[in-house]
This record gives C-alpha cells, sequence and structure tokens, in this order.
C-alpha cells in the first residue's frame, strides 16, 4: 500500500517508489485517459460500421472464405504475450531493475508488435489474392477499415516503442521518459482489448 | 520506504500481471475451441460474447489496474460515460441501420 498516494491513476502507479513524478502522472495519464477513451469510441463506431455491413458481400467471398482461425488466433497469441511483456517493463521501470531488464522487455514488446504487423500484413495479402480485396463489398470495406485503423494503431505504438528505447539510451530515466513510457503502457494495453473485440466480434463471430 | 514493502508491492504487481495474462489466455482459448470445435451458432455466440466481455474486464483490472477503490481518481466514472456514449451510438446506428435493412427486403 502506497502511503503517499492518495489518488490512483489508470495503469502503474509510481507511488512512493518516485513520488515526485507520480505527483505529475496523476493529472497527465488522465488527460491521455480521456484521450484513449475518445478512441475507443472511434473504434466502437467502426465495429458499429462493421455490423451494419455483416452480410452485404454482394455475392463476393463472405467471412468463412476468406478468414483463418489459425492465423486469427496466432495474432491474438502475439499480442496477448506482447501485453504481458509491456507490463513487466512497466515494473522493471518502476523498481528500477538494472536498464538492460527495461531495454529487454521494450524491446521484446517491440518485436511481438512487429510480429503482430506482419501475421496481419500476410492475412490481407492472402486475401486480396483471393480477390477479397476492400473495394470488393460493403462487408470488405468495413472489414479493413475496422481492422487496419487498429493495425495502424499497433504501427504507432511500435514507433512510440523505438522512440521510447532511444529516448532511454539519450536521456537515461527522466521523469519526462518514465512519464511517456506509462502513457505507452496504457495505449498498448488498450489496443489489446480492441483487438479482443476484433478478434471475437470479426473473426470467432464470423467463423461460428 | 523501506525495501522490504517494496519487495512485496514489487511480487504483489508482477503477480497481477501473470495473472491476467493466464486468465486472459484461458478465455481465448475457451472461445477458440467452441469455434474450432464447430458448435451450434447460437450457443458459439453466446460463449464468446461472455467470454469476450469478462476478458475485457480482466484487461481493465490487471492490465489497466482500473478498480473500485475509492481512491481511484475519476477513471471510472470516465469509463463508464464511454460505455455509455458507446451503447448509445453504435447500438443506436445498428438497430436503425438493421431496421432500415429489414424495411427494404
Amino acid at each position: 500500500m502506497s502511503v503517499l498516494t492518495p489518488h490512483r491513476h489508470p495503469g502503474l502507479n509510481l507511488g512512493h517508489t518516485d513520488p515526485e513524478t507520480h505527483r505529475e502522472a496523476e493529472e497527465t495519464l488522465f488527460g491521455f485517459w480521456v484521450f484513449l477513451m475518445s478512441d475507443l469510441v472511434l473504434f466502437a463506431l467502426l465495429f458499429a460500421t462493421y455490423a451494419s455491413m455483416l452480410g452485404a458481400t454482394d455475392g463476393g467471398p463472405g467471412p468463412r472464405d476468406v478468414f483463418e482461425v489459425s492465423s486469427a488466433a496466432l495474432e491474438t497469441g502475439v499480442l496477448l504475450l506482447s501485453s504481458l511483456t509491456m507490463g513487466m517493463a512497466s515494473i522493471a521501470m518502476k523498481y528500477k531493475e538494472p536498464p538492460h531488464r527495461l531495454y529487454g522487455w521494450l524491446a521484446a514488446t517491440l518485436v511481438l508488435g512487429l510480429v503482430f504487423l506482419g501475421l496481419e500484413a500476410r492475412d490481407f495479402i492472402k486475401m486480396a489474392s483471393e480477390g477479397a480485396t476492400p473495394q470488393r463489398s460493403g462487408w470488405l470495406s468495413a472489414f479493413y477499415a475496422l481492422v487496419s485503423t487498429h493495425g495502424l494503431h499497433v504501427a504507432a505504438g511500435c514507433v512510440w516503442l523505438a522512440l521510447s528505447i532511444v529516448q532511454l539510451a539519450v536521456f537515461g530515466l527522466r521523469s519526462e521518459v518514465k512519464l511517456r513510457i506509462m502513457r505507452l503502457a496504457l495505449f498498448w494495453h488498450l489496443l489489446d482489448v480492441v483487438w479482443i473485440f476484433i478478434f471475437s466480434v470479426v473473426y470467432l463471430g464470423g467463423l461460428a | 520506504m523501506s525495501v522490504e514493502i517494496d519487495e512485496h508491492e514489487k511480487r504483489r504487481e508482477l503477480r497481477s500481471y501473470v495473472v491476467g495474462f493466464a486468465m486472459a489466455v484461458g478465455l481465448t482459448a475457451a472461445a477458440l475451441l467452441v469455434v474450432v470445435a464447430g458448435m451450434a451458432s447460437s450457443t458459439a455466440y453466446a460463449v464468446i460474447g461472455v467470454a469476450a466481455l469478462a476478458q475485457v474486464v480482466v484487461h481493465f483490472r490487471f492490465f489497466l489496474h482500473i478498480g473500485w477503490k475509492r481512491s481511484t481518481r475519476d477513471d471510472l466514472q470516465l469509463i463508464l460515460f464511454t460505455t455509455l456514449i458507446i451503447v448509445l451510438m453504435a447500438g443506436g446506428t445498428i438497430w436503425i441501420l438493421g431496421n432500415l435493412h429489414h424495411r427494404m427486403m
């Protein structure tokens, strides 16, 4: 229990391990949380569009023709694992573990993020080669809009991860760098939540 | 702050991430199995829906550390408000367009 922290913010709280940064974090992270919630509304509306377009295949390929459960499951596993490594990175940062651990966990998260993007790109290329391109039907347009918006978020998260590693090397574990990594962790965990919905609604729902 | 308290808190937080991860994997696997086993659609939808919602709660609780504690800032209220907006906007969209689709058939 942290005696010094009457207020908590989303994500791992630094608490008494760094009281000064913790006080700063309260406001900064709440502001970022507001952004994340608005981002969630954006995704919800893409989901609503997708749901409205279910069945609008115009005689073209449908979910059963183009989805592969094994590939979607693998992507889910990779993203879940990356959430765990991001959590480990947060803990390594909070408890001032030897720097190579923090670098290691951040690098592992970055690699997993890139593997996820690679798998998704492979899915898209395979779908396109089967004639399932965004312009083929309303359903496919909605599918690509939703899934690639998530993919773009993950790509942005990867850039952010790479920049965090550079900033750590240049500035060390300064307060600002810590706050950025804490926001990155929130962003990354929330993307995982969005993916759970994509996996459940789009992939599993389409194949069930 | 003493080293022992730090160690204790660290172990607790470490466990939180690992437990959250294990639960998330379990719920994903359950939903996946239902689809792979080829269960009847209505049952499958129900299991997938329940597993997905449970998993979202797990992620918020164990990864994003959102709780019922009174000391938690307005984060939980913000989540609930966002949920309301999402239900209104996404639910409303699906309802209206579904109805329209039905009438055009």
